[in-house]
């Protein structure tokens, strides 16, 4: 028995532990929101937060996160500024990256609220997008992350 | 996809049935208003594509898939321009597999490619919209007793007489009991909708994870399954021992299908996990032999010899063999895949006599019909349901349908919901490429400098010889697919001939986006720039001068080298280059600013783009589009390449098939000419001019002319080595 937290709420499953973390996520927990891209923590696509910190959930054996933190997309409120600023700037197209393009951003804007262009090359180069939405998630970062600051850099 | 355009081009018109004109009955429910209709609440559905309910709810029916491209916000745009309802009451629902919704324009089937979404439902759907105006004035002025023309629709109320309103929802039961008008009036006058940047009706689902793709489909009880796949094309199960894999925690069943060896588990993960324990020998074939090299000889050697004429002006080769100084230049582009973000995948539920799809399919009718010849079901008993597709770009309107039959195999003998995914090695190994090609050219110029004679000779794979397309598409043994842009150049060259070899070999191959374009635009561009530098000309007034008959191509040229500043002093290091090219009906030109390093790799800075489309839906879609096209290109351009080698594909995932990442990706500004002229696509025409323009710029700066995709640091390196 494997004992997490998701999004606020304790979940136990029983699963083998080299499960990877993706497939209890989407299969056993109902929160296909996190995507299968690669399966070799080469695209992003599968990325959640574990105690707070990005991470590729198609790489990470679920029993490496037995008493931890796991947030996903479906964990970001509405109001998250990154979520609005995706909307604003119209990022989506097909949109199969972009939960995972959030959830790293939005981790990236906890770390700093004020990245530069540098910061989000480094922070978003592990995020592919096949339809090349690049130019429009740096623009919703810039856009997030001044909301971010003028609330004095608090979360949401 | 113009694939499909040819076959509207050509005899497949004569397969008739055509639904474009006015709307039609409807007698499909799409999917998710199943529960609306049962619980018997008041519709007026005046046709196939719109149901406005009591509650003033206004769906639009889509029948075409959205994969990107923001179809479920432009068709409605479409109609509810047209309706004058109100745009925050328009949600969207997709279209089931049916004859009302196959293509206005290529024939009985549902299909979604060609870059045509917008411009082939832009009638259909504008008169859909209009009739149902129509019905709900004509329902207002008889509850009234005044002329309908006594009123007007507007924001989804009907205004009348002395102040006198009615919303469209209190219209909506008498509006359904009228008799659909059969030529309804489209509005003059300004409009509301088109031509304003709206938002996204489906980015909402796509940001908080309910967006539901192909390989999110669930259903209680589902299995799912992965399959063992011969290393080799053409490769076949030869005897296997699943006795460790059946053991395996999970796994239910092991079963051969035309694809290898299927395993079935509880899960991806268990099945995963079963297949590493198969236990397979296979039987290679030929298909052990082919390697993308020796290809490459083979495809050279036949560049010496004749092949068919696609395109003969004057006397090319008469005039070639007379001239003093000739240019001759071989150009090459490998296979490519289309790797979606979202593998390959699909679900099906086969019950007793009807059986349900899930799937991202482009292709919807081809792929039902294909899943019916499976299980033994006829057409009409099945369903096939059209999630959100994560990515398409061809790869999903599959003239073979693999990854459907495939599922459709394995639910025959399972008899539960199963759902077959694809590890993303699975879905790059499994072929259906863009085709290979290797080119000859050789031109001479007049005493202006300009082109006299262009001999161009093209070989590689046709993607429809060989399909159930092949009577309708080849002609005179010719796939258009296999010389569009190049045999219909608009550029004035009095002595012009292209021609094609189109060998056969086991590699499956398919349009990927933009298809044959996306091969001769590189060729064309690049070769015209190597004519104007050969003539000591700047290679943009050069173009120029060659494209006065076609003032749209010579307008987006001139915008896009205004735009970019061409002529202007850049910094030092960087250098322009600049392409264009027609295709799918919409005219793009872009320019590029690039820059070398010491290790040879390029780095695009900027790039602008001007595009002439006609007239347009929304302008934010088609700047999304252009970004998206030339992201696309500009990964096949410097990183993109499949290679076989005794008949494997070298490549597997992401690191040794790279795609452009955020660091890489360049400024891209987009301008869009005003135009009234007909509709043109833009899901695929951003991505032709990418790879010229590239190649071009970095000629400029760095006097490397790179003939062969992708342009890795290695072969810069030689070639600066070369001098
Ligand atoms: S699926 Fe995890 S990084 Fe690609
Ligand atoms: S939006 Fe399609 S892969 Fe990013």
């Amino acid at each position: 028995m494997i004992v997490f937290n998701v999004n606020g709420k304790e979940r136990r499953v029983e699963v083998s532990p080299d499960t990877p973390l993706l497939w209890v996520l989407r299969e056993k927990l109902g929160l296909s929101g996190s995507k299968y891209g690669c399966g070799e923590g080469l695209c992003g696509a599968c990325t959640v937060h574990i105690d707070g910190l990005p991470q590729r959930s198609c790489i990470t054996p679920v029993g490496d996160v037995q008493g931890k933190r796991v947030l996903t997309i479906e964990g970001i409120p509405e109001n998250n500024p990154v979520k609005r600023a995706w909307l604003d700037q119209e990022v989506s197209q097909c949109g199969y990256c972009q939960p995972g393009q959030i959830m790293s951003a939005v981790a990236l804007l906890e770390k700093k609220p004020a990245p530069t262009d540098a910061d989000i090359d480094s922070a978003m180069s592990g995020n592919l997008c096949r339809c090349g939405t690049y130019g429009r998630i740096r623009r919703a970062i810039h856009a997030a992350s001044k909301k971010t600051v003028k609330r004095g850099g608090q979360k949401s | 996809m113009s694939a499909t355009t040819n076959i509207s081009r050509r005899q497949f018109m004569k397969a008739g049935a055509l639904a474009g004109g006015g709307p039609l009955l409807a007698c499909h429910l799409p999917f998710g208003m199943r529960d609306a209709a049962a619980s018997g609440e008041a519709v007026f559905a005046p046709n196939a594509f719109l149901r406005i309910g009591t509650d003033e709810s206004v769906t639009v029916i889509v029948n075409k898939s959205e994969m990107g491209q923001g179809v479920y916000t432009s068709l409605p745009m479409l109609i509810a321009e047209e309706l004058c309802c109100d745009w925050k009451r328009v949600t969207f629902q997709s279209a089931p597999v049916a004859p009302e919704y196959n293509h206005a324009q290529f024939g009985p089937i549902m299909v979604t490619g060609g870059s045509t979404s917008v411009r082939s439902e832009w009638e259909r759907l504008s008169l859909a919209g209009a009739a149902a105006r129509e019905m709900l004035i004509s329902a207002a002025a008889q509850r009234w007793k005044v002329a309908p023309s006594a009123c007007r629709a507007e924001n989804g109320i009907v205004h009348g007489p002395n102040g006198k309103q009615l919303s469209f929802g209190k219209l909506a039961s008498e509006a359904a009991k009228l008799p659909v008008p059969k030529v309804p009036k489209l509005k003059s006058g300004a409009k509301k909708l088109l031509g304003k940047p709206l938002h996204r009706l489906d980015s909402p689902a796509k940001i908080n994870g309910t967006a539901v793709f192909g390989i999110d489909v669930t259903a209680p009880g589902m299995l799912t399954a992965v399959i063992a796949r011969p290393p080799v094309f053409g490769g076949k199960l030869k005897s296997f021992d699943a006795a460790k894999a059946l053991a395996s925690p999970g796994v239910k069943q092991v079963l051969a299908v035309d694809a290898g060896l299927a395993v079935v588990a509880d899960g991806f993960w268990t099945a995963l996990k079963g297949r590493e324990l198969l236990e397979i020998v296979w039987d290679e074939g030929e298909g052990a032999q082919v390697s993308t090299s020796s290809m490459h000889d083979q495809y050279k050697a036949l560049t010496a010899t004749p092949g068919l004429v696609a395109r003969r002006d004057g006397d090319a080769e008469g005039v070639l063999a007379k001239a003093k100084q000739r240019l001759e230049a071989e150009y090459e582009v490998p296979y490519l895949a289309h790797a979606p973000m979202e593998p390959l995948n699909c679900f099906v539920d086969l019950k007793e006599g009807s059986c349900q799809i899930r799937t991202g399919s482009q292709f919807q009718t081809v792929d039902r019909n294909a899943a019916a010849g499976v299980v033994g079901l006829k057409p009409e008993q099945v369903a096939l349901e059209t999630t959100f597709l994560g990515g398409g770009f061809g790869r999903r309107a599959c003239t073979g349908s693999d990854y459907v039959i495939e599922a459709a195999q394995i639910a025959k003998v399972v008899k539960q919901p199963v759902k077959v995914i694809r590890t993303r090695e699975d879905d790059m190994r499994a072929g259906y490429y863009r085709p290979m090609w290797f080119d000859r050219v050789s031109a001479c110029l007049d005493e202006k400098g300009l082109p006299l004679a262009w001999h161009h000779r093209i070989v590689g794979q046709s993607i429809i010889a060989g399909t159930p397309f092949e009577s309708a598409m080849v002609k005179d043994g010719i796939d258009d697919t296999s010389v569009e842009g190049a045999a219909n150049t608009p550029y004035a060259i009095p002595n012009l001939q292209v021609e094609l070899h189109s060998p056969r070999n086991p590699v499956p191959v398919l349009w990927w986006r933009s298809v044959g374009h996306s091969h001769t635009a590189f060729v064309m561009e690049s070769f015209m720039d190597e004519l104007a530098h050969q003539a000591g000309k700047d290679p943009y007034p050069y173009r120029r001068s060659l494209l006065a008959k076609h003032p749209r191509t010579l307008k987006v040229l001139e915008t896009a080298a205004m735009k970019s500043g061409w002529g202007k002093p850049l910094p030092k290091g960087r250098g322009r280059g600049i392409a264009v090219h027609e295709s799918f009906g919409s005219f793009i030109a872009q320019v590029a600013e690039v820059s070398l390093d010491k290790k040879g790799v390029v780095k695009v800075h900027r790039v602008v783009c001007a595009v002439d489309c006609g007239k347009i839906v929304n302008p934010d879609t088609i700047k999304a589009q252009m970004e998206s096209g030339i992201t696309f290109g500009l990964s096949a351009a410097l990183y993109g390449q499949i290679t076989l080698k005794n008949g494997r594909v070298e490549q597997g995932n992401f690191h040794d098939y790279q795609l452009v990442r955020m660091a890489a990706m360049p400024k891209v500004e987009v301008h869009i000419i005003d135009s009234q002229e007909p509709p043109g696509g833009v899901g695929e025409p951003g991505v032709p001019p990418i790879a010229p323009a590239v190649a071009n710029a970095l000629f400029a700066v760095s006097g490397v002319r790179m003939r062969s995709l992708p342009m890795t640091p290695e072969k810069i390196m030689t070639a600066l080595k070369k001098g």
